[in-house]
């Protein structure tokens, strides 16, 4: 009579805490004003829009910035109590969100950073694919050195 | 090095110090500055009217200097575990001795961007490619492993991870489990950018590298290749590098 009371408790509270686990996960807000494609767009397409990316930029360097996984991580990133982005570590991380809910697993961050990359000071020479330097200094190629 | 040692390296340097004028006269090439070349707009696809291409100028590579090898592992968030026999490599200085004089000569090494890559050939996926500006490259989301690349490359200029990685370079995702290497630092590359280790060797070291379109004939490294010898490494497998070397 007792366990059947204590089974019907852990029934009850079981019943209880249902709600929180099946509702649909709380997505994190993004810092973007709008996204590259609606929401219930976004939800069933994004992989197909990595992939599909994926592959062009790494056989064919098409690099057009707005809708690789690094954009992604600039608008979406979630933050910590300190305010540093959180990696895919961490269940808060806006990816994981949807797909611990949907179990499904995301392989990416293997691989990609899972935090938005650190805004470097750009103080790197853009456009020249050869710097002044590299033609002032090529005396170098000078044969009578290699005597 | 004492003071008294007049190896290559610092002949060669005492020698560009004493006469720089006189270095520049048989240089009339550098009349001829290259046009700055723009990057490539980001969203159209490499085509094969470019050839990417390296010119190390041995003459110049400091022997004590690894500019270029920090300067990659920098760029590309290769952080090493102490371990120097499985940590990733992707360029490194190798020092050549001639038994019989004693003479050294120290040089950079990495990828050398074959155009009839080997490592292509015995890759069972297609995870290793050419791409058609002759950037040779690991498709990462496609390796398997399996590291015949490895044995192929008759340069060793192939790492594989064999760790689990955490922050890696955006530029850069590299996972446990993949072979990787010199990218030519692509993702530069294709933003008009030169190489870091270019950049490294201009800024920190002599300035012994020179990047550049073996195709275009406004461009240094076209112009240097057709007046002085350069030699590509091990020519008679027949990769045809695109990595060419003087003074060796």
């Amino acid at each position: 009579m007792r366990l059947l009371a204590a089974f019907l408790l852990v029934l009850t509270l079981g019943v209880a805490a249902a709600p929180s686990l099946a509702g649909p996960p709380e997505v994190p807000k993004a810092k973007g004003e709008k996204c590259l494609a609606e929401p219930a767009d976004m939800r069933r397409n994004h992989m197909s829009m990595l992939l599909h990316r994926r592959d062009a930029t790494m056989h064919q360097g098409v690099r057009a910035s707005a809708n690789g996984l690094k954009a992604c991580l600039d608008c979406h990133a979630v933050s910590n109590a300190e305010g540093q982005p959180v990696g895919i570590d961490n269940d808060k991380h806006f990816c994981r969100v949807c797909h611990d809910y949907a179990a499904v697993q995301v392989d990416c961050f293997d691989c990609h950073n899972s935090r938005p990359e650190a805004k470097k000071a750009s103080s790197e020479p853009v456009a020249d694919v050869m710097p002044p330097e590299a033609t002032e200094s090529q005396p170098a190629v000078q044969p009578e050195g290699a005597k | 090095m004492s003071e008294n040692s007049l190896s290559p390296t610092r002949r060669g340097l005492l020698k560009a110090a004493a006469g720089s004028a006189a270095l520049l006269a048989p240089g009339v090439f550098l009349l001829a500055a290259p046009a700055p070349s723009k990057a490539r707009p980001d969203d159209t696809a490499t085509d094969s009217s470019v050839r990417w291409g390296l010119l190390i100028d041995t003459n110049r590579c400091d022997q004590e200097c690894t500019a270029c090898v920090e300067a990659c592992k920098e760029e590309m968030g290769l952080i090493g575990k102490g371990r120097p026999a499985t940590d990733a490599q992707y360029i490194r200085k190798v020092e050549l001795a001639e038994p019989r004089t004693g003479f050294t000569r120290s040089l950079p090494m990495m990828c050398q961007h074959c155009s009839n890559p080997p490592c292509a050939d015995v890759c069972p996926t297609g995870a290793s490619f050419k791409r058609a500006d002759g950037i040779v490259l690991v498709d990462r989301h496609i390796c398997i492993g399996c590291r015949y690349c490895m044995m192929a490359c008759p340069y060793k200029a192939r790492s594989f991870a064999h760790e689990k990685l955490e922050d890696q370079a955006a530029n850069n995702p590299r996972g446990k489990g993949c072979v990787e290497a010199c990218t030519l630092c692509a993702h530069r590359v294709d933003a008009g950018i030169v190489p870091a280790c270019v950049e490294a060797c201009h800024a920190k070291g002599r300035g012994a590298m020179l990047f550049g379109d073996l195709q275009n004939p406004e461009h240094a490294i076209t112009q240097v290749v057709a007046q002085y010898p350069t030699s590509q490494i091990r020519a008679d497998l027949k990769t045809d590098p695109g990595v060419r070397y003087h003074g060796i």
